[in-house]
């Protein structure tokens, strides 16, 4: 971390001369564009320190204790992984993670049935109690299957601005999800969040148990960047590949 | 009838909500129907999701499987129920589903698809003795050589260890 530091400050001093060379003639738009130059070094130097900060901060656990529930977004991927995350809604304590907010891709029917299934199921259970409703979303996919790559530039864009939407609606304290990319962009905003001081919210990454030798992308991209607070996996040997995983055993 | 209730065996072939000619294609070879009729199997019933490949119909006439097929249904769950032998894509929703029902499953590997992950879980699998693995190529002989007594059955998974280390990271106290 230091030496990335260090790097940055010489880095500093080398876009520096020219601006000093330039002030020379001491009128008042150089001064100025002085001035910028270096407020905006002073920024940019400040959200690195953050960014460095929020990645030490990352997958070191809470250090206060939880004493009251946690608003939750539940990513859902879609066939096999959301069978997968409905098996871990199962075993989660409902009374501390509520708010539940469910979204799924836009293209994705059956998902936000299912869990509309479970929520309607737990209403049932604790009729006494007045239950926190659950909210269910769509997302727009960057890319469908098949979709060409010239189009896919816009559609990643709406996707983003889309995404962008509905963290600032959200705005959790613990996100689920388990692949595939439609979780991506939301953890992305999430952890762009966490840096700007927003929302601090934990990020947990179940793989898929289809993944027994190698991450998936989004897996990998969660792992690599240190997105996700914790990043499970369901096979042994995948753990000894990404040591910085959890192994929980299989969820299916 | 009822006595033919009681020997049917049936042999259930599920692609899920893919496109896999390749497989349809293969159980509908003389080879496959051959090997599993020398099984004691006595139908075929295949669920052929959006592939185009029609496999032809027969009643069992001629002395070997009856084949009837179809292209989606809302009740797979009873289908695999009813089956002796299932032979799947390698989706992981179809796996758990046969498995968890108790049947013995071939797991068939589509080869075609790009980025082919599906095939790590089939061989783990496979490699625990939880099912057979083979391709659209190999399945009559997959068929052949199996004994189905040497399979073993698999026990669900528990995502508790997950919500125990969600709940500790949160500062959560444990139950």
């Amino acid at each position: 971390m230091a030496e990335i530091l260090k790097m940055f400050v010489a880095l500093i001093e080398i876009l520096k001369l020219p601006v000093i060379d330039k002030s020379n003639g001491s009128n008042f738009s150089s001064v100025s564009s002085v001035a910028v130059f270096s407020s905006a070094i002073f920024v940019v130097t400040l959200i690195l320190i953050r960014l460095l900060y929020v990645i030490y901060c990352n997958s070191r656990p809470l250090s206060k204790r939880a004493s009251k529930p946690v608003s939750t977004l539940i990513i859902l991927g879609s066939g096999g992984h959301t069978a997968e995350m409905l098996n871990l809604l199962a075993v989660l304590q409902k009374d501390r993670f509520e708010p539940r907010f469910y979204i799924a891709g836009a293209t994705d029917n059956m998902s936000l049935q299912k869990a509309q299934l479970l929520e309607i199921s737990l209403i049932a259970e604790n009729a006494t109690r007045v239950p926190n409703t659950a909210q269910f979303m769509k997302i727009y996919r960057s890319r469908e299957v098949g979709q060409s790559y010239i189009t896919s530039v816009w559609t990643t864009l709406i996707a983003m601005v889309h995404a962008l939407w509905l963290m600032i609606k959200i705005r959790p304290e613990v996100i689920l999800c388990n692949g595939p990319g439609t979780c991506i962009p939301l953890c992305a905003i999430a952890f762009i969040f966490k840096v700007l001081g927003i929302r601090w919210s934990s990020i947990f990454y179940v793989e898929s148990i289809a993944r027994v030798r190698r991450l998936s992308l989004s897996g990998l991209l969660l792992y690599k960047l240190r997105m996700a607070d914790q990043l499970y996996v369901q096979w042994p040997q995948l753990q000894h590949q990404y040591p910085r995983a959890i192994y929980v055993g299989r969820l299916m | 009838m009822g006595n033919d209730e009681k020997t049917k065996r049936v042999v259930f072939v599920t692609v899920g909500t893919t496109c896999f000619d390749a497989l349809v294609k293969s159980v509908n070879s003389d080879s496959v129907k051959q090997a599993l009729f020398e099984k004691g199997y006595t139908h075929l019933l295949i669920q052929m999701g959006r592939g185009s490949y029609l496999p032809t119909k027969s009643e069992g006439d001629d002395g070997l499987l009856a084949v009837d097929y179809f292209t989606f249904s809302s009740s797979i769950a009873d289908h695999l129920r009813s089956a002796s032998l299932v032979i799947s894509h390698a989706g992981s929703g179809s796996i758990f589903e046969t498995l968890r029902l108790g049947k013995p499953l071939i797991v068939v590997v589509n080869e075609d698809l790009m980025d082919n992950h599906q095939s790590e879980l089939a061989e783990e699998l496979a490699d625990r003795k939880h099912l057979y693995c083979a391709s659209p190529q190999t399945l009559h002989q997959t068929i052949g050589d199996m004994n189905l007594s040497s399979l073993l059955p698999y026990t669900p998974g528990d995502a508790t260890p997950v919500a125990k280390h969600i709940n500790r990271f949160l500062g959560f106290p444990d139950d």
